[in-house]
């Protein structure tokens, strides 16, 4: 069978979506290659849970306003200043436009969730998470006549001078070809293929958990790099957090997130601590565990807290490791018992006056005379039981990508590529330079999926 | 109730409540993340609020084949069907009748037999109307220990509802909160007002929303012109038949024929929703329960329409046996979840006010 249509939008999440849709809003026939099953369909979008959005004054579901030059400043604070500024207020000025928009195509907003009331300006949540976005988005562009295909997965694009002649796939176990007029790449990054991390990381990387979907395995991503399309980003550059080492290898999602290190101390497998666990809020410091715990001896982390402490934070999806006595925790989680001792109570001693403890702010109860030191929430673990988690790096995508210009089209040393674009986490690394912040993601994938769309269904028209 | 069956609720109730993501589609959620351990009261409590809307299951990033395979409306569901069951009074009763189409179909054939047989043996003693074919009297004396052991019985059903889920002592203000809750059928709504998951997929639609409303104004419709009529034959001496232009038709037409289209559609919708996401095993008895208020509601009509000729006494026959059979069933097939779910949200009105 030979496939007809003027563009071809290789991915099937956030980004993809709303290329095609605008795409074929515009008139042209948009043809989806997802290489997911229909139930796994929507990429790393499935997990997401908000859209952080910049508004003049109060925009349902988000209170109060949010302006350009706060939300730039917040993402100069995460990436160090490593962003392009043209890129990154293009992403943040539209995507004010972007929330109605996404209402039209489908998408319903709730109030911000319990326990995120702290994002109730800047991140509009949507209802049922980011699967329920997915799933009204294939409803608004199947209405549209965009055909999509599960399972297709794309081998390569035929790059010829400064055009894309065709794409290769498969389909249904057959070999396919397709020409389209132009090819909108939204296919994410490539954290999901291990061997890439691993080469980029080195040897550490094969203990990463991938929090989110299996398929982006950056094979196309791959095949643009070695046909000299210009790059951005450093691959050893993820968005990273600490999240249970129980949790499954691929798509553990939100629910392996653990809200404790604060409350606790966080050892290595030498029980040993590595670093202040009471640094900063939680939300402010749970991108950066995922790196500390890359850097430990095999990758791993160990939190324990005590009895005091277990309904401080959210509860996670598997319940603590609980035990009577410290030796007995530090048995059933294969720490050395005497060791995990001698830091607990060298932790416990360096611990001053507990009777400003204050969990959701800083309350500066902090150590004295410990390296390394607890800044905040100091609390000698003393009543048992005893609970502990086991700790992981989990990482959400990558962001070594293509590069983009502000029409998200892609080039090579030569010039822009003619029919080419690109949108979502491929592209993003070229806006986030180092560090995340919450709910961009899917801001750049919304904006720039619409840029995409708009300028190819142009060119294809 | 059964362990297996409240396990797996428990088991998905914590990975929801490490999610959150559809706090805003119905009650359950905020109820749901109020909690830290799940008690066997708190799931009954969150599984009979649950009006299996299936958004949730939809929206749902960890259903099959994902290894958590969450499908929440069907734990709950299990959970509700098992509740029903355990508070049931005779409890037997509820075990045979909530599951088994077959039973139900059994019971509303007695109903006719039952009435065919008391039109022989008691007769007119000389009435008019539909009490030329059976006597007044004869009509209060089989009904009126019908219509009156459900209600004895369902109350005990829930004493126990309110004992297990450790309710407190019921203020108006939380009755007032359930009723408008029931009365716009705002867990269907989907949180956002577009309906719910039930006809299509992930498709949100108010189909199943105005199906059940129609059936449940058409009911209460109907329940007020009988109540209405029994006003009239005792207080103001004017017995049955009523003219057209009379309170107990006014009510009782559009009350029938709202029930007739509500239990079509809700039986329609049935044959095509995901079986899967309900409590598959309970399937049979409730689709028999919206065909007998089905033929409650038509039966009704038809002897309306047929009054007046020769086949008003079968009618006559049909409708008050099927009339027969559905009351006392009442707290042992679905027809029970009206008054559960009516708990289920003053019992949650009085966690909204608590927090």
């Amino acid at each position: 069978m030979t496939i007809t249509c003027d563009i071809a939008v290789i991915g099937g999440g956030n980004a993809a979506l709303c290329a095609a849709i605008t795409a074929a809003e515009k008139g042209a026939k948009v043809v989806i290659l997802e290489t997911a099953p229909k139930a796994y369909r929507g990429g790393n979008s499935r997990h997401t849970r908000n859209f952080r959005c910049m508004h003049a004054g109060p925009l349902d579901p988000l209170v109060d306003d949010y302006s350009e030059e706060e939300y730039f400043e917040d993402l100069l604070k995460v990436t160090a200043g490593k962003t392009d500024e043209k890129l990154a207020r293009l992403a943040i000025r539209t995507s004010e436009e972007c929330l109605p928009w996404m209402q039209e195509h489908g998408v319903r907003f709730q109030p911000s969730l319990s326990g995120t009331l702290s994002l109730a300006r800047t991140n509009a949540f949507f209802m049922g998470g980011g699967k329920s976005l997915v799933n009204a988005y294939y409803r608004t562009a199947e209405k549209l006549g965009v055909t999509a295909f599960y399972e297709a997965n794309v081998i390569h694009l035929e790059l010829d001078g400064d055009a894309v002649r065709h794409i290769d796939y498969t389909h249904e176990g057959e070999a396919k070809r397709l020409a389209p007029k132009a090819v909108i790449v939204a296919s994410g990054g490539f954290q999901a293929d291990i061997d890439w991390l691993t080469r980029a990381w080195g040897p550490a990387a094969q203990n990463f958990l991938i929090r989110g979907t299996p398929y982006n395995r950056g094979v196309v991503l791959a095949d643009l790099l070695e046909q000299d399309v210009q790059s951005v980003g450093d691959p050893t550059q993820c968005h990273a957090v600490a999240i249970d080492g129980r949790a499954p290898k691929y798509d553990g999602g939100i629910v392996t997130r653990l809200d404790c290190v604060p409350f606790s101390i966080v050892v290595n497998k030498d029980a040993e601590r590595f670093y202040d666990e009471g640094e900063d809020v939680w939300p402010k410091r749970y991108a950066i565990w995922g790196r500390l715990v890359a850097n430990q001896p095999d990758q791993v982390g160990y939190v324990i807290i005590d009895a005091k402490s277990l309904n401080l934070f959210m509860p996670s999806v598997f319940p603590p490791i609980k035990a009577d006595t410290l030796e007995e925790l530090a048995d059933k989680m294969g720490l050395p018992a005497e060791k995990l001792r001698n830091t607990v109570e060298s932790f416990n001693a360096a611990c001053g006056d507990t009777s400003d403890f204050h969990p959701t702010e800083l309350d500066g109860v902090a150590t004295s005379g410990l390296t390394p030191p607890k800044t905040n929430w100091a609390r000698p673990i003393t009543e048992p039981p005893f609970y502990g988690y086991s700790l992981r790096t989990g990482v959400t995508f990558t962001y070594l990508g293509l590069k983009v210009d502000e029409s998200a089209q892609c080039s090579t040393a030569n010039g822009p590529i003619r029919n080419l674009w690109a949108a979502g986490e491929t592209m993003a690394g070229s806006i986030l330079g180092q560090g995340y912040l919450a709910g961009f993601g899917m801001a750049i994938g919304t904006v720039f999926g619409r840029i995409a769309g708009r300028e190819a269904a142009n060119y294809a028209n | 109730m059964q362990i297996d069956l409240l396990q797996e609720a428990r088991r998905q109730a914590e990975i929801c409540n490490a999610c959150r993501y559809c706090e805003g589609y119905c009650s359950v959620f905020p109820a749901l993340h109020e909690e830290r351990m799940f008690t066997d009261g708190n799931l009954t409590q969150l599984a009979n609020l649950c009006h299996n809307c299936r958004g949730c299951y939809y929206a749902c990033q960890y259903t099959a084949p994902h290894e958590f395979d969450l499908n929440l409306p069907k734990a709950l569901a299990e959970v509700r069907q098992d509740s029903w069951e355990t508070f049931a009074w005779p409890g037997p009763l509820a075990h045979w009748f909530q599951k088994s189409g077959v039973l139900i179909a059994v019971a509303t054939i007695v109903g006719f037999a039952l009435l065919f047989l008391a039109f022989r043996a008691l007769g007119s003693s000389g009435g008019e109307g539909f009490y030329a074919v059976l006597s007044h009297s004869a009509m209060v004396t089989i009904f009126l220990p019908a219509f009156l052991f459900p209600l004895f019985s369902i109350g005990i059903s829930l004493r126990r509802y309110w004992r297990a889920t450790d309710g407190k002592s019921v203020k108006m203000s939380d009755i007032f909160d359930a009723f408008v809750s029931a009365a716009r059928m705002k867990n269907l709504a989907g949180g956002h007002g577009d309906g719910c998951n039930f006809e299509d997929e992930d498709r949100f639609s108010q189909a199943r929303r105005l199906a059940h409303q129609a059936v449940m104004y058409g009911f209460l419709l109907c329940f007020a012109s009988t109540s209405v009529g029994t006003l009239m034959h005792y207080l103001l001496d004017m017995p049955a038949p009523y003219p057209l232009w009379s309170l107990p038709k006014l009510l009782g037409i559009p009350g029938g024929i709202l029930m007739v289209l509500g239990t079509v559609k809700l039986a329609y919708l049935k044959l095509n929703a995901d079986k899967d996401l309900g409590a598959p095993s309970a399937w049979g008895g409730e689709m028999a329960f919206i065909l007998l208020l089905f033929l409650v509601a038509l039966s009704g009509l038809l002897l309306y329409g047929l009054g007046n000729t020769a086949a008003m006494p079968t009618m006559l026959a049909i409708h008050l046996g099927s009339v027969l059979s559905f009351f006392p069933l009442t707290p042992y097939t679905k027809m029970a979840h009206g008054f559960y779910r009516l708990a289920a949200l003053v019992r949650d009105a009085q966690r909204k006010s608590k927090a």
